[in-house]
């Protein structure tokens, strides 16, 4: 006879008390019940679908898909040219200088009096009597490409070179990486200055004539210096990326379940890389915009009279007291194409970052 | 039957994550008495790590008690201020953990974490702390201790480091040690060593342990009883005879099935099925019910009641009971 | 470990070679040399720019002049206006130095308290407010800020007069130059902080019984130093190059300003001697703040 416990003193009521047919076994469905598998998602829409619920991520795309939309529409919409100095009836209008947001100069205004129609200037005009607004545009269109086309220098070249870094190692490597760190250990900002000083020297002559004389021998400067010098960074989150995936289990796994190199490459290889790579980059644009704005207010930016934003902010020191708004725009400009690019850099890394997933 | 140092009672801990609330203890309970040594086994995500957390009140956001009683010495520890609860910590209860690495700050020496133990809550001056340093660390088996003490984690192996860990728990001569997977991160050799070091230290020093893993292996030799849990709630409890010998918890056949062994090796590695249970769905009932081969209707909405199979030996399983009323049945007919 | 200080000094000796000749060639890269004696207004100067750069020696061999001169503290002389280029730097750069090294100083501090604070009181308003701000001015370069400061606070609200040499107002040219490294620093030290608060030994401190302070204080705020010195570098880097521009912006007689206008007088040997003088002090305040770095992280104290 079993000894029970207190709880069930008497077994004769025992098999009363409880409804037997609770005893019967558990049907299949009824234990699937419990397990509800998580939809399996790979990788990339895991994050696109975190990234799309970070509120400031999607107000930053939003509003730099925006400033491209207008930076493309505007010319068309607005018929002055960055470097047209408003004239009236063929003749330059003299009254049109300085002009606050809105207004019209006084020979602007007794034309539309005889029915003549002026488009507003939407952001005034400046000292030459260069419509401002339009000069802004420009101005964002030459920060913007700056920035977009350095950073896939830097792209380009750091990826090439970290990767053959990485994935040779040994002596490749060492060899690689000392380069690097000397490179890494000049100072860029002096360089850039010093090169574009040299280049405006011996260059300026030899591009008249050429579209590269409306850009100038800064660009020039600029572009190569980050060829030369802005890479390093890139090559070396690459390049540490490979070697740590590399070493990882998961690769001898795949390799001992018999998977080829070069599925091995594309499905663990790279989504790591790559989500490090495309964040970098979002944070390398505002970088390369802020270096390209800063040379441009030295005055070692695009070449006059295209308009840069840090040329205009520069120019706006002028009459700052008396005119405030030259200066306010394309600062404000500034300010929001990189604060976007940087609240877009942070979400992508809270989304895509394979290290802070949970 | 000596002296109850701690009396864990009905004890609830939740998560309160983005993704729902995690009810990693979902009801424990146990009596651990003076000087002798508890294991609780489980694989990972059943609860026995938060156990000991919650005992010692080292939950970090979000988790939170939500139910039962911690009793020691008298004293209920869940509602304990934090100022009183840090003079448990450390020295009447302490807890090693399991990576000794990461679990020594890597900026100070060794010496100056032990003796910061020792510094809180004793009433010794700088050389009497610094000795006793030295002496823990001879006691746990730490050669040229003079030298050792000013260095660095860095410059330790993982065996010294976990010993280490040890010196700096038991400095203050606690009631309880608590062993949160204490060999797991080591290497086999080492393993036994450490194991040897504790049983040793708890002759000497007379505490108790609570010795927590899923190595049942470990278990087996030092424990004088071993609670199984799973999925946040006691399984079975027993002695080491009773669990190895007589299990009576589908989850502990299971387990002792899986021991893959040097001698049978013609036969096919035995696994529990399913999946590990997701913690964010826990059924009403038995936490084990879609693993179960022996699975009912009522273990899916009722959990199951403690059953007493020996005086040592419970469990908690519907089988049991079933069982017992078969054999009612069985005796009917007759 | 002490090789690898050796190892570190030896490539910034190096580095600093190479941007001196990267420098001396590229100048002499420009048509006629940079000692152009004709662009030299006055044919005295024109004389001591002939003897001063032996100009008629071939060009390895004046630059290993260049060097030696350098060496011994001879800058060479400015195209413009013929004094001593030594003298000059001499001059500017003690006020750059001390607006930019009190920049520094306020960056710091300040990132320092404002990124734990925000790491403590983590989601509450503190923290909000904190990462906030922090944000903003991330987004704000030192020119834009150097400009809308003196706009707002010398011109419209007329708090602050403008700079003059008798009348040294360092306040605006510091926040230009402070505000962002600090907002970095504070962003940098909140996930730091959040990071090593959710180390292990952090835990294991909690386990011994130390209170929560001396938890954050001794435990956590050591380890969430160390990769603040890693900013130590791009921040004097950012500093010296935002120095050109918030001086010039304040009319501060400073380095940055001579730089900037030497560079539109194709002032060739100042602009040379200025850019290796820039150089060598990023160089060695790199290389201080990576020693530092080595030898306060124990990882690599122990390599």
């Amino acid at each position: 006879m079993m000894d029970n416990n207190e709880k069930f003193p008497r077994k004769r009521p025992f098999s009363l008390q409880m409804d037997l047919s609770k005893f019967s076994p558990a049907t299949d469905e009824e234990k699937e019940q419990i397990v509800q598998m998580r939809e399996s998602t790979t990788f990339f829409k895991d994050g696109i679908k975190k990234l799309s619920k970070d509120p400031f991520a999607m107000i930053s795309i939003a509003v730099l898909l925006f400033i491209v939309l207008t930076i493309f529409i505007a010319p068309i919409i607005v018929p002055y040219s960055y470097q047209e100095m408003i004239s009236v009836d063929g003749v330059r209008d003299r009254t049109a200088m300085n002009l606050a947001p809105f207004t019209y100069s006084v020979n602007e205004q007794a034309a539309i009096k005889s029915g003549e129609k002026i488009f507003p200037h939407i952001f005034g005009t400046d000292q030459l009597s260069r419509d401002y607004f339009i000069r802004v545009i420009y101005g964002t269109r030459v920060s913007l490409t700056v920035g977009l086309f350095a950073s896939i220098i830097v792209l380009i070249i750091g990826l090439i070179y970290g990767s053959i870094s990485g994935y040779f190692g040994g002596k490749v490597d060492l060899v690689l990486m000392r380069i690097v760190d000397i490179i890494y250990a000049l100072p860029d900002m002096l360089m850039i200055i010093l090169l574009a000083v040299v280049l405006d020297a011996t260059l300026s002559q030899a591009l008249d004539g050429t579209i590269l004389e409306r850009v100038g021998t800064n660009m020039i400067s600029i572009f190569i210096v980050f060829g030369l010098l802005y890479w390093v960074s890139m090559a070396r989150l690459v390049r540490g990326q490979i070697l740590s995936i590399k070493e990882n289990e998961y690769i001898l796994a795949a390799k001992a379940l018999g998977a080829k190199p070069g599925r091995i490459i594309r499905k663990h290889i790279l989504p790591n890389c790559i989500s490090v790579i495309i964040i970098s980059t979002a944070l390398q644009i505002p970088a390369a915009i802020f270096t390209e704005s800063f040379l441009s207010f030295v005055g070692l930016g695009v070449q006059a009279p295209m308009p840069s934003l840090g040329s205009l902010a520069s120019a706006a020191r002028e009459g700052l007291q008396s005119y405030p708004y030259k200066l306010l725009f394309p600062s404000l400009m500034i300010c929001l194409i990189v604060l976007s690019f940087n609240l877009l850099g942070d979400g992508l890394r809270d989304a895509f970052d394979p290290k802070l997933r949970r | 039957m000596s002296e109850i140092l701690l009396r864990v009672k009905d004890l609830k801990t939740s998560f309160f994550t983005n993704s729902g609330e995690v009810k990693a203890v979902n009801g424990v309970s146990f009596d651990l008495e003076k000087g002798k040594v508890l294991g609780i086994v489980g694989e990972s995500g059943s609860g026995k790590s938060v156990t000991a957390y919650s005992i010692m009140r080292i939950l970090t956001d979000p988790g939170k008690i939500v139910g039962g009683s911690v009793m020691f010495e008298g004293t209920e520890l869940t509602s304990l201020s934090k100022k009183k609860m840090r003079e448990v910590r450390g020295k009447k209860i302490s807890i090693i953990f399991q990576d000794p690495m990461t679990s020594l700050n890597p900026v100070y020496t060794i010496g100056n974490q032990i003796e910061e133990a020792i510094k809180l809550h004793t009433e010794r001056n700088k050389k009497e702390i610094k000795a006793r340093a030295i002496e823990m660390l001879t006691l746990v088996g730490v050669n040229e201790p003079a030298r050792r003490v000013k260095q660095y984690p860095y410059e330790l192996s993982g065996g010294m480091r976990q010993r280490v860990m040890i010196a700096m728990a038991l400095a203050c001569e606690p009631d309880i040690l608590i062993a949160d997977e204490p060999t797991t991160a080591l290497d086999v050799t080492i393993q036994a060593q450490i194991l040897e070091l504790m049983q040793e230290l708890q002759k000497k020093m007379g505490m108790a342990i609570i010795m927590i893993t899923h190595d049942l292996g470990v278990i087996a030799d030092m424990c004088d009883e071993i609670i199984v849990m799973y999925g946040g709630r006691v399984c079975e409890r027993g002695n080491a005879e009773d669990i190895f010998y007589d299990p009576r918890h589908e989850y502990t056949k299971g387990l002792l099935h899986s021991i893959p062994s040097a001698v049978k090796s013609k036969d096919r590695l035995l696994s529990i099925a399913g999946t590990p249970i997701d913690m964010l769905n826990l059924p009403t009932g038995c936490p084990f019910f879609s693993r179960c081969g022996k699975a009912m209707k009522i273990c899916l909405n009722e959990p199951p009641e403690e059953i007493r199979v020996s005086e040592t030996h419970l469990a908690s399983c519907w089988v049991n009971i079933k069982d017992m009323i078969d054999a009612e049945k069985a005796e009917e007919v007759k | 470990m002490w090789k690898y200080v050796l190892k570190r000094i030896g490539l910034a000796i190096f580095t600093i070679f190479i941007i001196i000749a990267i420098t001396f060639f590229a100048m002499n890269a420009i048509p006629g040399g940079p000692f152009q004696s004709e662009k030299a207004p006055d044919p005295a100067v024109q004389r001591m720019l002939q003897e001063r750069y032996n100009l008629d020696k071939p060009l390895v061999e004046q630059f290993v002049i260049y060097l030696d001169n350098l060496l011994h503290g001879d800058f060479g002389i400015s195209l413009k206006t013929g004094r001593d280029i030594s003298t000059i730097i001499g001059e500017s750069f003690a006020i750059s130095a001390e607006i930019g090294g009190i920049a520094i100083v306020v960056a710091l501090i300040p990132g320092l308290i404002f990124g734990s604070l925000a790491a403590l009181m983590r989601n509450k308003w503190p923290d909000r407010v904190i990462m906030f701000s922090s944000t903003i001015f991330v987004a704000v370069p030192s020119f834009v800020l150097a400009t809308l400061l003196l706009l707002i606070f010398c011109l419209k609200l007329e708090w602050i007069p403008v700079w003059s040499v008798n009348n040294r107002n360092y306040i605006l040219p510091i926040l230009s130059l402070a505000l962002y490294p600090m907002s970095y620093i504070t962003r940098l030290t909140k996930s730091s902080m959040l990071d090593a608060l959710g180390q292990d030994y952090v835990r294991t401190a909690r386990a011994k019984g130390v209170s929560e302070s001396r938890v954050i204080f001794k435990h956590a705020l050591r380890n969430a130093l160390i990769p603040v010195v890693t900013y130590m570098g791009p921040m004097t880097a950012y500093i010296i190059t935002g120095s050109l521009v918030v001086e010039t912006v304040f009319t501060i007689g400073g380095l940055g300003t001579k730089f900037v206008s030497c560079i539109n007088d194709r002032d060739y040997p100042l602009i040379m001697a200025t850019t290796i003088f820039l150089a060598i002090l990023l160089v060695l305040l790199t290389l201080v703040s990576d020693l530092i770095y080595k030898l306060i992280d124990p990882k690599i104290k122990f390599e």
